[in-house]
């Protein structure tokens, strides 16, 4: 049964823009990107919004619903009131391209600056094995569809940009928190370079990469926590230098 | 204009576009953290009706000072004198500053003033007002680091308040083998302490987190699950745990001051 849907859509670009009001058919079941597909179909032909899966597995169409940042396909029109309207943005915290897409692009250079995997050297490939509980605290984070989202609200950078060029951000935290944690990982002062190069400092705990996560991983008390304490043992620990195993810290 | 009014993302004049009543939950942090503040400053300072036999409050103990109230010491141990430069210092002032520290130093805690006093942010996806930001990386906020000291001390300070807990099992003559009201408020108070403390972040990474093999070291490994099963409920006990200790001043001031009965049971 269909009924009218009152939608605010912010379209513009970098220039200039402003949130549009249109009324749009929903059917029960739909989700907030069918409607905005059926905006697009009907009454915007030239709606740039991007999107892919439809699945909440590509991370493609993040955006802004009534200022929470989520996906548009996994978020059911069912779940606001019959009467709300409901305001469409792009997401607020990287430029944007037009109307719902921004570019991502930060959030790229962030990831090259993040150094990879270094196996052991004896290994040749296909040799590395590791136990399950091991493999299963890294498979958390592998979970990540780097829909951005946590970027997105992290306000370390939402609302600095100045942090930008210092601060990779959530997502990049459990990319290095994944790695710190691998047994074979063998690449030496990760900890070091979260804290000094990447910014793991700056964040301060608030949790909202965990919130709008859409993975449900914990980013905050798996990821940035514990790394935050790696880097205190390397870093803020008197009695762990005292004891001479600053130097096994720094080996490992 | 920097944040989410900077020049090249979508111009949007509002600082948030989010429906919800967003700012009732660091309104209400706000009401009670600054509520128990006000209320623990008074007590700290106020030096008086912190014991009554078998009860010591949990701001005053251990009691070290020489200023400490007959029988509310541990063994008559009191190595810090009563007063220093000429003022008279309560005996919650000495110590305080370590559960205090250890509370404001929590990864849990630190969230929640960090949302609801420092605004920053005052919600996911709220701007915040500051103009500039650099988080946890500068005095003093990088004195954070200094967390897993305080949990440290915060659990020795558990150990005195379980034995606070263990003698409220007596009559106010000293015999055992009594129980009242007053033992089940420390008893609940030092058992939700102790929840707190193992539910931490830090315990959480000193018992197993730190570990890049977990299955090199299976008994860690068991422990760090463990904790991290209580990790989960971290929030939820940095609360009650709040409002055990709290409940427990309370208890046993009204009970010295003689407003209140202390109830015995056996």
């Amino acid at each position: 049964m269909a009924r009218k849907l009152n939608l605010r859509i912010w379209r513009g670009d970098a220039i200039d823009g402003g949130l549009k009001d249109v009324q749009v058919d929903v059917n029960e079941g739909e989700v907030v990107l069918d409607v905005i597909h059926r905006v697009q179909a009907t009454q915007m032909g030239d709606l740039a919004v991007r999107w892919n899966c439809k699945a909440g597995k590509c991370g493609s169409c993040s955006m802004e619903i009534n200022g929470k940042p989520r996906l548009a396909c996994m978020t059911q029109v069912a779940s606001f009131g019959e009467d709300e309207t409901i305001t469409v943005t792009p997401l607020r915290a990287f430029p944007v391209i037009k109307d719902l897409v921004t570019d991502v692009s930060f959030n790229y250079k962030k990831a090259m600056e993040i150094p990879a995997y270094e196996p052991p050297k004896e290994l040749q490939p296909g040799e590395a094995r590791m136990q399950q509980v091991d493999v299963e605290r890294s498979q958390e984070f592998r979970k990540c569809i780097e829909c951005f989202l946590c970027q997105n609200t992290c306000h370390v950078i939402r609302d600095h940009e100045e942090n930008k060029k210092s601060f990779a951000g959530p997502r990049f935290f459990i990319r290095i928190a994944e790695l710190d944690m691998h047994p074979l990982d063998m690449l030496k002062n990760r900890k070091r370079t979260a804290q000094e190069e990447h910014g793991l400092g700056m964040c301060n705990i608030t949790k909202c990469c965990t919130e709008v996560c859409p993975e449900h991983i914990k980013i905050t008390d798996n990821a940035i926590i514990p790394m935050k304490e790696r880097v205190v043992d390397i870093k803020y620990d008197p009695a762990r230098m005292f004891a001479g195993l600053l130097k096994r810290e720094k080996r490992n | 204009m920097s944040g989410v009014f900077s020049p090249t993302r979508a111009k949007i004049k509002e600082r948030t576009l989010r429906t919800d009543k967003w700012w009732l939950e660091p309104a209400i942090t706000f009401a009670v953290l600054f509520s128990f503040i006000i209320y623990a400053t008074f007590r700290a300072f106020e030096g008086a009706n912190y014991f009554t036999e078998p009860l010591i409050s949990p701001f005053y103990s251990p009691c070290l000072s020489q200023a400490c109230v007959a029988g509310s010491t541990i063994f008559d141990w009191t190595p810090v004198s009563a007063e220093i430069f000429n003022f008279a210092l309560s005996p919650a002032l000495i110590i305080l500053i370590f559960p205090l520290g250890f509370r404001m130093t929590c990864y849990y805690y630190r969230k929640a003033y960090y949302r609801a006093f420092w605004l920053s942010p005052p919600a996911c996806a709220v701007a915040e007002p500051h103009t500039k930001y650099t988080g946890e990386t500068r005095a003093p906020l990088i004195l954070q680091n200094a967390h897993r000291w305080f949990f440290y001390a915060g659990l020795v300070f558990n150990v005195f308040l379980t034995y606070d807990a263990v003698i409220s099992f007596k009559n106010p003559e000293g015999q055992w083998g009594h129980a009242s009201v007053g033992s089940l408020v420390l008893l609940v108070s030092s058992t939700l302490l102790w929840f707190y403390s193992l539910s931490c972040h830090t315990c959480r990474h000193t018992v197993g987190g730190r570990l890049k093999h977990f299955s090199a070291h299976p008994i860690r490994y068991k422990l760090w699950t463990l904790v991290s099963v209580l990790n989960h409920k971290h929030q939820q006990f940095a609360w009650y745990s709040l409002a055990g200790v709290a409940f427990a001043d309370i208890y046993v001031r009204q009970v010295a001051t003689g407003a209140w009965t202390n109830f015995y049971f056996f």
